[in-house]
């Protein structure tokens, strides 16, 4: 290619770069189709969603179909219960796991390094070796059927991945500014709650955005662990309007899930620059 | 008298050296809700279910022990169990290898003087950050046969109506389909990953005379084998706890063609109650992803590109 002349060369660069943008667009369009799709099902009626073929654009269009998700069904309050669950156990994720990257990034203490290893390891294990004891044991304390199964463990530190992704982040920060506050007086508590959390907002950030993320569509947990149906939360109560004997009323099953989607792609615009640096993170230094 | 000023002195050096104590622990009380959250969520809990995979139990009469009788029926007598760990191992094998090229090739087209390089790249990402519930009840809707998205472009395109989620044969080729869908994931952390590669490296290669597909799979793919290695091992672990989307888009069917081994797992403990028999398929689960991340880890020795090392390919 280098031994082309000058002219020619831009062309093929030009050719090179139109199909480059011929494959993007056309990736786009695929992402990006389903959700349309999507969202034109959910304002049609009943009739429209069966016509042959099917039209993109509805005529007329049902908005109606929104009123009924949360009418017809409690799909207003699991979203706030789903709601409830991310903001508690979100808090607790941010306060135990900060916690306990301060202590392993910042103080010496016997064991630390031993006890980083197995929080390493307890990345690494699937969880549906830890379902069914934690299961039994939140049955027994008579927890089925509230909150505490689903927002208590957070509380503990139980993903123990924020815990490496704020260590990481902390250890970028100079241990001087530690010493100096101690000269001053401070004790470990008030560095870590005065110097090193205020600096490290972007870091809490990125770790609440992409837990909340997580624990909006977490699936297994609140399937096993609610059943009445007012307590349910939103990514179980989707499924709700799935119905094998009557038939599933997709308008209003897709009008649920655009629902239950568009907080988090609002949340998604606003953020993604966090959201991005957090993933590449995660996997440039995993 | 002299065991009091023992005793005195004793404590005169414990309070000197206070720092290192009171260091180590504050260590200890911040970790705390760690250490605790990992004795019950963690450790308790993995004890608890090795013993429960050698029992019979039902939740509701006691346990009684079996010894490893769980784990022989399921190696040898479980035509069920097989059959979702080869749904599971099949799905794994195809998804995790076609979501790492598919996301390879993305981050390799993006990561040139693009317009609009952002709106391409969030675009992509957008399956990710909605990935689990909402994806698969999209999804049941798009597979449709009779009324589904999927189906009505290809008629357009005059190909002929495929039961997408009814046909033994053709339902994981649907899943797979769909989990590449969803390779944004991994297209961002390549796109970091090759803004990191020196672009002096292809300015060398260029002087070499090397073209664009030399210098993609002699310079890019070796120097981003590291996140490549980590996006293998997070897909292989993930794609094996796949549960949500055949829970949603197929429920196991048809004819279990769909039947994923956490699937299996989750019938048995939750609707059959067998929780002894569960917690053995767990335990399974956990061997496997074991075994699979070991033999990764140690074939990476040999295709793993670290900076500074003499190791692997190009050191």
């Amino acid at each position: 290619m280098t031994t082309l002349p000058m002219p020619n060369r831009r062309r093929t660069d030009a050719v090179q770069k139109l199909i480059i943008y011929a494959v993007l667009v056309a990736g786009a369009v695929i992402v990006l189709f389903p959700f349309l799709w999507t969202f034109s099902t959910s304002l049609k009626t009943p009739e429209q969603v069966y016509q042959i073929p099917p039209q993109l654009i509805p005529d007329p269009i049902a908005p109606e179909n929104y009123s009924r998700v949360v009418t017809d069904r409690p799909f207003g309050r699991w979203m706030l219960n789903s709601l409830f669950v991310v903001v508690v156990s979100t808090v607790g994720t941010l306060l135990s796991c900060s916690l306990a990257a301060f202590a392993f990034s910042r103080l010496r203490w016997p064991g630390r390094d031993k006890l980083f290893l197995v929080l390493l390891a307890t990345m690494m294990l699937p969880t549906q070796v830890t379902l069914i004891p934690t299961f039994i044991l939140f049955k027994e304390l008579g927890w089925v059927n509230t909150y505490f199964p689903l927002a208590l463990p957070a509380w503990f530190a139980r993903n123990a991945f924020y815990v490496f992704l704020l260590r990481q982040f902390f250890m970028t920060i100079p241990l001087d500014l530690d010493d100096a506050a101690r000269m001053d007086g401070a004790n470990n508590f008030q560095v870590y709650w005065r110097i090193i959390l205020p600096m490290s907002k972007p870091a809490l950030g990125v770790a609440a955005l992409m837990f909340a993320q997580f624990k909006w569509r977490e699936f297994l947990a609140p399937l096993i662990y609610l059943n009445r149906r007012e307590s349910l939360l939103a990514s179980i109560g989707l499924r709700t309007f799935m119905d094998e004997t009557h038939g599933t009323d997709w308008e209003l099953m897709m009008a649920a899930n655009i629902m239950f989607m568009v907080p988090v792609v609002v949340v998604f615009f606003f953020t993604q620059r966090y959201m991005i640096q957090g993933v590449v993170i995660s996997g440039v230094k995993g | 008298m002299a065991v009091v000023t023992a005793m005195k002195t004793k404590r005169e050096k414990r309070f000197r050296l206070t720092y290192r104590q009171a260091e180590s622990l504050t260590g200890f009380v911040m970790a705390a809700p760690w250490i605790l959250g990992f004795l019950f969520f963690v450790a308790g809990p993995m004890i608890a279910s090795l013993y429960l995979a050698m029992t019979r139990w039902d939740i509701f009469t006691a346990p009684k022990f079996l010894g490893l009788e769980n784990f022989e029926v399921l190696l040898t007598d479980d035509n069920l169990f097989w059959k979702s760990f080869r749904v599971t191992t099949l799905y794994a094998v195809f998804s995790v290898p076609l979501q790492i090229a598919v996301g390879l090739g993305l981050a390799q087209l993006l990561n040139q003087k693009i317009r609009l390089l952002g709106m391409f790249r969030s675009i992509y990402y957008l399956p990710s950050v909605l990935s689990g519930v909402s994806i698969a009840i999209m999804f049941r809707w798009i597979f449709g046969t009779q009324y589904g998205l999927l189906n009505t472009v290809l008629g357009m395109l005059g190909i002929e109506k495929v039961s997408w989620l009814g046909n033994p044969n053709i339902v994981l080729i649907s899943f797979i389909l769909m989990s590449i869908w969803g390779s944004g994931a991994n297209m961002l952390i390549y796109l970091g990953a090759l803004q990191g590669v020196p672009t002096e490296l292809y300015e060398a290669a260029e002087v070499d005379g090397a073209g664009s597909f030399r210098k993609f799979f002699k310079i890019t793919v070796p120097m981003i084998t590291p996140v490549i290695f980590f996006t293998l091992i997070n897909g292989i672990i993930v794609s094996l706890q796949e549960f949500q989307t055949p829970f949603i888009l197929t429920d196991g069917g048809p004819a279990d063609s769909s039947l994923f081994i956490v699937l299996y797992l989750y019938r048995n403990a939750f609707q059959w109650f067998k929780m002894g028999y569960a917690s053995a398929i767990a335990w399974i689960i956990f061997v496997y992803v074991l075994v699979l991340s070991i033999l990764v880890i140690r074939s990476s020795q040999a295709w793993v590109y670290y900076e500074g090392s003499l190791r692997g390919r190009g050191g």
